[in-house]
């Protein structure tokens, strides 16, 4: 009971925003497209809540959530197709598992990884997102339905405004939760000093791996949406440049602040889309110059984030 | 009761003995201090009791209860507190959150009473919340509750670090150099401060200190070590008319 009572106000906020989008979706204010790329957003926000736990929070570098999405992803596409889930409500379990199981790949990762320290951590993150990335470019061999390098083709179209909504709000509530609690405190801890944090009794391989399992979970939750939103995977939405847009949020969105991960999921989304708007076709692949070099000054700029840094 | 027993330590880095057969034991409520030149071993001696290090040989029982090789993270669970030489605060958490986090160790909730905020989550979270302004107070830290621990002037930094080792409610606190890089004055409130702490927290004492002053005022027994092994051992008076002791300190400033 208390966790409705203390979230009240956020819940209150979640059915405004619902109400607003729904009324301009409904009276087509606003085209198909934008609509898909605000329930996109949303999946964003999920993904980087993800990596800010495990980056923002507890410190661990990780350059291969984009393949926890991926698994996620390919996962929920897979269960919605065997067992021909066509509804929201089946498809909230088929969710749910492909969440958990990403989360479990976490957690099995995690367990050699984790041990290893910055740059180290980094580069075995690195390698996992690619032996993924190549995974997946075979996985036709293995199962058929995946695709391999042609994609994952005929997803039934899922993902809709009341369920990412309800799910990103459901799923920030639990992270708030989880942040401000004892867990929470911990992993900050052990990103602030390992050493330290070892001589006051914490568990830190233990701590480390359950933020990492549970960003990952986030991962796994956003890429199941993903799937369901676009109903095509391809091994290229979950290579190393996927794993650079979640780091990007977090890190505009300044370490370790939730309220600036969503913010700057928003901002994000908004501006590679505007830029897809703005930018003539022939000219697209110029967003990989101004990309890079806004980060570049970014850095100089605001190295700890564009929005906030405080945190419990 | 002997609070801890070492018996025959021994840890080498590459080819350097760094310590060499170590045994000593505390008694409940004692204050040992181990004094020693620099790169004597003394720190090393602590890392292998908390069990940073992996010993090469030897044993340590804390409590009467072996715990050589158990996980490092285990025996502040045990009752066993340290602070480190070099000092290692959670430079970015607030000195409230410094203490919290070890009161929360100790005295938690599970992931449920997390997920759900039950009611004995927030009970939990009072009494922490309660016990870290305790110490708060009792260091003269307040009002600093919501800096963060790096913005504290050195002096502070240090009782914070001390408070931090408290959070967890040891019985037995290793304290590697409290004195480092103090003048005088400081190291007198810093004798005043160790006294209370003891009497008020009923602890048991192992000192790492060079500063003979404070050595002198508030050992029990003083162990003294070079090169990585112990040279003798005995009170404090013993100690300072000790001929091997003042070779040992030789070329080094004894005060006091
Ligand atoms: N982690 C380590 N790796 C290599 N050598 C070390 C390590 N820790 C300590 N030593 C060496 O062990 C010896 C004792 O060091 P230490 O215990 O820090 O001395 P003290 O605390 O008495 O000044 C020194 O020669 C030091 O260089
Ligand atoms: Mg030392």
């Amino acid at each position: 009971m208390n966790f409705f009572i203390e979230s009240r106000k956020i819940l209150l906020l979640a059915l405004l925003v619902y109400g607003a989008l729904k009324v301009l979706f409904v009276f087509g204010l606003l085209s198909q497209y934008i609509e898909q790329i605000t329930l996109f957003s949303f999946i964003m926000i999920i993904a980087s809540l993800g990596l800010n736990v495990i980056y923002g929070y507890t410190g661990q570098f990780s350059l291969g959530h984009a393949a926890f999405y991926g698994i996620g992803a390919y996962t929920s596409a897979y269960l919605t197709k065997v067992f021909e889930i066509e509804g929201v409500i089946p498809f909230l379990p088929a969710l749910l598992l492909s969440g958990l199981l990403t989360g479990c790949a976490g957690y099995v990762i995690g367990i050699p990884i984790l041990k290893l320290r910055d740059d180290f951590l980094a580069i075995a993150t690195l390698g996992f997102g690619t032996l993924f990335r190549v995974l997946l470019d075979n996985s036709d061999k293995f199962a058929e339905a995946l695709g391999g390098s042609r994609g994952f083709v005929g997803i039934p179209r899922i993902t809709n405004l009341e369920l990412t909504l309800s799910v990103t709000v459901f799923l920030i509530l639990i992270t708030r939760n989880l942040i401000f609690s004892r867990y929470g405190l911990f992993w900050r801890s052990i990103k602030a000093d390992e050493l330290a944090s070892v001589s006051i009794g914490i568990d830190t391989a233990k701590m480390k791996l359950m933020a990492f399992s549970y960003g990952c979970f986030l991962a796994g939750i956003g890429g199941g949406l993903y799937a369901h939103l676009y109903t095509f995977l391809h091994p290229s939405n979950f290579d190393i440049l996927k794993s650079i847009d979640f780091l990007i949020i977090v890190i505009i969105g300044g370490m370790g602040s939730i309220t600036g991960t969503i913010y700057a999921g928003l901002i994000w989304v908004g501006f590679i889309e505007g830029l897809r708007i703005v930018l003539p076709a022939e000219m697209l692949d110029l967003r990989w110059v101004i990309i890079p070099l806004l980060l570049i000054l970014l850095m100089m700029w605001k190295p700890y984030g564009l929005i906030t840094k405080r945190s419990r | 009761m002997n609070v801890l027993e070492v018996e025959n330590l021994r840890k080498s880095f590459g080819g350097v003995k760094a310590v060499d057969s170590i045994s000593f034991h505390v008694r409940e409520g004692e204050t040992v201090s181990i004094i020693g030149p620099n790169g004597a071993g003394k720190t090393t001696v602590f890392n292998l009791i908390t069990g940073f290090y992996k010993l090469d040989e030897g044993s340590v029982l804390f409590r009467n209860r072996e715990i050589t090789g158990l996980s490092p993270f285990r025996l502040p669970r045990l009752g066993m507190g340290r602070t480190f030489q070099n000092m290692r605060l959670f430079g970015e958490l607030t000195v409230f959150e410094n203490l919290l986090s070890g009161m929360l160790r100790k005295n938690g909730y599970n992931i449920f009473s997390t997920l759900f905020r039950t009611n004995h989550y927030f009970e939990t979270e009072s009494k922490a919340e309660e016990k870290a302004r305790e110490l708060i107070d009792f260091f003269h830290l307040s009002g600093k509750e919501d800096y963060p621990a790096n913005s504290l002037p050195y002096g502070e930094q240090r009782r914070l670090e001390l408070a931090r080792a408290l959070s967890i409610e040891p019985n037995l606190l290793l304290i590697d150099e409290p004195g480092a890089g103090m003048n005088p004055k400081e190291i007198q409130d810093l004798i005043e401060t160790i006294r209370a702490v003891k009497e008020r927290f009923s602890l048991t004492l192992l000192i790492i200190e060079h500063q003979m002053g404070l050595v002198m005022s508030l050992s029990d027994r003083v162990i003294v070590m070079d090169f990585g092994e112990k040279i003798m051992e005995g009170l404090p008076d013993e100690v300072r008319k000790d001929t091997r002791v003042i070779e040992a300190y030789l070329g080094e400033e004894f005060t006091g």
